[in-house]
């Protein structure tokens, strides 16, 4: 068994002339080929012990104000997909890690250097283990766009990174999911860096089936990773 | 096959309170670091530090540097075998935190996976500006004779392994630099 290959049609390229930071920090010669073996075929595992009670849940996660009415404002929402490989077979008991802007676009991290207000009851850091389905799912809110100094009034479209291992290193993706209809979209050097045929799977679908009555707006979000090679012949000795 | 791959984007500058909080002094359980011992793993101790250069020669202050290896044994986690309890032989590291903006981890040497193999550890490079993680390994400068075997160093045009060898900087420690660019650019490979 390997997994398919990273499919570089799919993927960015390493050096974009749009998105400035590559020009210096994308290498410049070739990949050299490395057959999968025990190395690339395992991974670190992290079942359900590695999750705690809240980190799923932004909205609670972050709270500082103790006020159990409390929390971070913003329109509450529901991020929930499976995490697949290429052959849609669901990744059960996998690690996703998420990490956000607050609802003014603005990141906990201490180098954020953009003047819109810390939420005092929002980290913005979150984790989960897909459940039997490869299900995950998040409460959140929705993150607020926010400038950068890519080049002249640059402004990143509203986004969650997400952090995935699959079943192995080779398997690992880090990626950013956006929300559909952002009008920042078409202009965003780091959105645009993916092949045009690609992009439409970074974006999120709103899900009304996923939207809770009363409570948070739903956004599902798959997320596809390498699939399965099976080489029967190194199954006869 | 009727599902595309999810794009790969950047990591960007502000992953630490996500994926390394415990080491920027972040509220929030880290759920690996930059120390993989474990009191019940017997091994050499060893201290696999560097720094990741940019094209311009610039020092990189907002990478996230993960190794992947096996035990002192040559063994590997297995799924299910022992969750992550133990030896994992994950770790993660941020630079732009110690005094020379690098990153440090602190582990055993690992054993020999396989009769081919030299002693290596994978490590993944994710930084801003960085749009798909690159995979690279990290080999030994004392295992000459091993690593003259290797399949995988072989499989490198001779003038660039030693970009994939760590140097022992003084007993137990080790430096791995990553360059981006550049002349001495590291060997990354298509895994």
């Amino acid at each position: 068994m390997s997994f398919r290959p990273r499919d570089w049609s799919s993927h960015p390229l390493l050096i974009d002339a749009g998105y400035k930071s590559t020009g210096l920090r994308g290498a410049t010669k070739p990949l050299v080929p490395l057959p999968q073996g025990l190395s690339e075929l395992t991974g670190p595992v992290y079942g359900a012990e590695a999750v705690g009670p809240d980190d799923a849940d932004l909205t609670r996660n972050g709270r500082r104000d103790g006020d159990p009415q409390g929390g971070p404002l913003g329109e509450r929402i529901i991020v929930t997909g499976r995490v697949l490989d290429e052959d849609e077979k669901p990744q059960p008991g996998m690690l996703v890690e998420i990490w956000q802007a607050n609802a003014a676009g603005r990141y906990i991290h201490k180098v954020d250097q953009h003047d819109a207000p810390v939420d005092p009851n929002f980290f913005g850091g979150g984790r989960c283990v897909t459940d039997a389905e490869g299900r995950y799912r998040f409460i959140s809110i929705k993150p607020g766009a926010y400038p950068w100094g890519n080049h002249d009034n640059a402004w990143r479209p509203a986004h969650i990174h997400l952090s995935v291992f699959g079943p192995s290193i080779a398997t690992r993706l880090v990626t950013q999911m956006y929300f559909p209809g952002d009008p920042l979209l078409p202009l965003d050097p780091i959105f645009q860096s993916t092949p045009a045929e690609a992009q439409d799977r970074l974006v999120a679908v709103f899900d009304i089936d996923a939207t809770e009555a009363g409570f948070a707006l739903g956004y599902r979000f798959d997320i596809v990773l390498r699939g399965r090679l099976e080489t029967p012949w190194e199954a006869t000795p | 096959m009727s599902k595309g791959q999810t794009p790969s984007q950047t990591v960007g500058p502000f992953f630490a309170y996500g994926l390394t909080p415990e080491q920027y002094g972040y509220a929030f359980r880290s759920l690996a670091g930059a120390d993989l011992r474990d009191p019940a793993t017997a091994g050499r101790e060893i201290v696999i530090k560097g720094q990741v250069f940019d094209g311009a020669g610039a020092v990189v202050t907002d990478a996230m540097i993960e190794i992947w290896q096996a035990d002192p044994q040559g063994r590997y986690l297995q799924p299910g075998a022992q969750g992550n309890r133990g030896f994992t032989g994950f770790g993660r590291c941020g630079t732009g935190y110690d005094d020379e903006n690098g990153f440090r981890f602190t582990t055993y040497k690992p054993g020999t996976v396989d009769e081919r193999q030299a002693p290596h550890v994978t490590a993944i490079v994710f930084m801003r500006g960085l749009l798909s993680h690159l995979y690279t390994r990290i080999y030994f400068a004392d295992e000459a004779e091993a690593n003259g075997r290797d399949p995988i160093l072989a499989s490198v045009e001779p003038a660039r392994r030693a970009t994939l060898i760590a140097e022992p900087e003084e007993p137990g420690t080790y430096r791995f630099d990553i360059h981006m660019q550049g002349e001495r650019e590291t060997v990354f490979f298509d895994v």
